[in-house]
């Protein structure tokens, strides 16, 4: 299938020299100053981080097998939810498709040899590198138990672990969130080919725009407030410490004004991923392009405005809550403009169900119960019942894992063609994404219901009626780490043996696909010039497979 | 890629990077990037006024009796001093912009540098070394003193003084990277880096320099002149 598709686009005359293979040795890629090998670096090291974090989520649904814990003691329990929070959302998440994704297309979309300041870029890679040295080293020196939250007293009084050192393995991980985001925003600002106008962008470009906004804005707030915590640890100082004078609930507002933004930076780039998909596969037009540009930036803004719905039962006011629930209730608009906009483009269209396209669309069923599901918890009366519960985690999780993660897996096989220049095994991909959407609902709808129930997050054991459920949990999180594991295989083994690509072989829109794959160093051999719109798909030819 | 290449050959101005177009591409990308870096600044500087600010409306008492302790002379000759630091900086941006020598660059940057170097030794010999023999540095090392005078504030002074020492060590920490960018643009300024049409980073590094002292106008005021220090204010 996938042969056939190359070999109708495979242009025989092409040149060899692209940057993958333009040098060689660990050097030229440890120096390396371009965006498409730095994306790939970022790469290597998420997917090492995922599976730390995958490791230590296995053994907790391993331990809750049985109601009174079938691993491990609670203090261990307690380090793993907290490692695999910490990591998953600092160390996978928030960098997953703005750094490799994002630092791969950002230039190919806009038509630009490279990022604005490359350099820059190469340094964020190895900030990076250090934050996740600092928090592996942390793990390894017996592990943070204060949940991915480091919410005072547990991470001041209370905690004997090594939460400095996580605390600054984050910090410094948050200035290359930094640095990618202020890069990304002059590189699109700056850096665009001739004719390619704001709203000729790719919507992914849109998307990435909006979540550079949030890594400038959000992220500093962050790194003070680690560094403050830190600061207290160890001067022994009172600054959100009741027991020394301090005051935890400014520590949970300063933590959640930059932590549910941070939310958005994991979906909105997902979103990105998912418009181009939906109207590569459709072959047409994508229905409401500056509804749903506009809506990225209304996400960005607003996202800054609802984080006090994490604290509904913390003690802060009830007018606050009142006015932070109305807000969260705004912002889930125009996620839902998105969603209208992209079954609106799906309506008519000629579809087509490659593997990239099947991760599309199981993002927008599972985003879309994650989304509503939030509103439950936006609403003042349900939280207070919610609140804590693994209803909680079953909503983020359907949105960060049902919607962030498919969104990304489905960018990573939709692009892969054009990163390594080679096909993988479509058949293959397909299963493997199947796998993923049944194993992904069956760990967390469960975890819905036993919510409801009443059964409270973080805690290591559990009242025996809630073993069938948490049971058939941890059963999808079997099948799930085998829907993980398989695309690591056919796409390691597609580098070598996969089919030639050719530039375009999903036939799709968008400077990227005009260039060769892989791509030469400098991106494109002859320099774009644009003149039509995105997704212009009406004269595209039907290539279905 | 013949293409490239001969983009590549094409005789561009001093410091040309190859990701770029022309210059002036070059020059508005500098300047956007370094002013987005200037927001994460105030973001970041942001979540510690926030908490300045929450714990000054809880614990004003605290907070002035903390105040009080501070030499406001040197926080006001700092204040002269890096309010003077500005206008070498721009004087040195000028001196590039209109082609003056290099002399002239670098004696502007040198006078800058002094002013800098001047505010920190002020800083340390005069203000931090004294608190620190005055006991009133708070954390488990220093041996915070609490006064009996103070009362029941005692526990917000010494939260005053985290914050005095937060705040003034990060703004001394942003003084001494500026301190190295300076060091830097003399350098290149020696080696002939820069001409009336080329001084992007003479040009964004005053910025960074102009922000760091506009912290210092916001922390002056917050944390040496709280609480009616002098008569009739």
């Amino acid at each position: 299938m996938s042969t056939a598709t190359a070999d109708i686009h495979h242009d025989p005359v092409e040149s060899n020299v692209n940057y993958l293979n333009a040098s060689y040795g660990i050097k030229s890629w440890l120096f390396t100053v371009d965006h498409k090998r730095i994306g790939l670096m970022y790469l290597a090291v998420i997917t090492f981080m995922f599976t730390i974090g995958g490791v230590a989520a296995t053994l907790m649904r391993l331990n809750l097998v049985e109601p009174q814990g079938a691993l491990v003691e609670p203090e261990t329990y307690n380090k793993l939810f907290s490692t695999h929070g910490i990591i998953m959302v600092f160390f996978f998440l928030v960098p997953s498709i703005p750094a490799t994704l994002g630092n791969f297309l950002i230039p190919l979309m806009i038509g630009a040899r490279d990022v604005a300041f490359p350099k820059l870029n190469l340094l964020s890679w190895y900030l990076f590198v250090t934050g996740c040295g600092f928090a592996i080293f942390a793990i390894l020196s017996g592990g943070v138990d204060t949940g991915w939250t480091f919410y005072p007293p547990y991470s001041s009084l209370y905690s004997h672990t090594p939460v400095v050192i996580m605390a600054l393995g984050i910090f410094i991980a948050g200035f290359s969130s930094i640095l990618t985001g202020l890069n990304f925003v002059v590189t699109i600002h700056k850096m665009r080919a001739p004719g390619m106008t704001w709203f000729r962008l790719p919507l992914f470009i849109w998307a990435l725009y909006a979540t550079s906004l949030i890594f400038i804005l959000g992220t500093p707030v962050i790194a003070i407030t680690l560094f403050l915590l830190g600061l207290e640890r160890i001067f022994h100082v009172g600054i959100f410490d009741p027991a020394i004078g301090g005051d935890p609930l400014l520590f949970q507002h300063l933590f959640w004004f930059y932590s549910h933004p941070a939310v958005y930076i994991m979906i909105l780039p997902s979103m990105g991923v998912v418009s181009e998909l939906i109207t590569a596969f459709s072959r047409k037009k994508i229905f409401g392009y500056s509804f749903i540009a506009f809506s990225s930036l209304a996400i960005a803004v607003i996202s800054f405005i609802v984080w006090g719905h994490h604290m509904f039962v913390t003690g802060q006011s009830v007018y606050a809550g009142l006015v932070f629930s109305v807000l969260s209730f705004i912002v889930a608009i125009p996620s839902a403009i998105k969603v209208f906009n992209w079954t609106a483009t799906l309506y008519k269209g000629s579809i087509s169900y490659q593997a990239p396209m099947l991760y599309a669309l199981g993002f927008i069923g599972l985003f879309t119960i994650g989304g509503l599901t939030g509103l439950f918890l936006a609403s003042l009366a349900t939280d207070v019942h919610l609140n804590g519960t693994y209803f909680v985690v079953a909503h983020f999780h359907y949105i960060m894992v049902g919607g962030a993660l498919m969104g990304y897996l489905g960018g990573i096989h939709f692009w892969w063609p054009k990163i390594t220049g080679r096909m993988y095994p479509d058949m293959w991909a397909r299963i493997a994404a199947a796998i993923v959407f049944i194993g992904f609902n069956l760990t967390f709808f469960p975890q819905f219901v036993v919510g409801y129930l009443g059964m409270p997050r973080r805690y290591a054991v559990y009242p025996a009626e809630f073993q069938v459920l948490n049971v058939m949990s941890s059963a999808g999180a079997s099948v799930l780490a085998v829907g993980y594991a398989i695309p690591l295989v056919y796409l390691a083994w597609s580098m070598r043996y996969g089919p030639p690509a050719g530039r375009n072989p999903w036939g799709a829109k968008g400077l990227e696909w005009t260039t060769l794959s892989p791509p030469p160093t400098e991106n494109f051999d002859v320099p774009p010039l644009v003149t039509e719109d995105a997704y212009n798909y009406a004269h595209a030819g039907a290539t279905h497979v | 890629m013949s293409d490239m290449a001969a983009h590549d050959a094409h005789a561009h101005p001093q410091g040309f990077a190859h990701q770029f177009e022309d210059a002036v591409q070059q020059k508005e990308a500098g300047t956007l990037g370094m002013w987005a870096f200037l927001v994460t600044e105030i973001l970041f500087f942001g979540g510690m006024f926030t908490a300045y600010i929450v714990y000054r409306s809880l614990h004003l008492g605290g907070f002035i009796i903390g105040s009080h302790l501070l030499e406001v002379k040197f926080g006001a000759t700092n204040t002269a001093v890096l309010i003077c630091s500005s206008l070498t900086m721009a004087l040195a941006i000028r001196s590039a912009q209109t082609g003056k020598s290099r002399g002239a660059i670098i004696s502007w940057l040198i006078l800058t540098m002094i002013l800098g170097a001047t505010f920190l030794v002020v800083k340390f010999t005069c203000e931090w070394y004294p608190d620190y023999l005055n006991h009133i540095v708070p954390g488990s090392y220093f041996g915070f003193e609490y006064r009996p005078e103070w009362g029941a504030h005692a526990p917000y002074v010494q939260m005053f003084m985290c914050f005095y020492f937060f705040m003034t060590g990060l703004h001394a920490l942003h003084m001494v990277v500026g301190l190295g960018i300076l060091t830097v643009l003399v350098i290149m300024t020696a080696r002939n880096k820069f001409s009336s049409e080329y001084y992007t980073p003479l040009e964004i590094s005053g910025l960074y320099w102009h922000f760091v002292d506009i912290v210092w106008i916001f922390l002056f005021p917050l944390l040496y002149l709280i609480g009616g220090r002098y008569p009739g204010s």
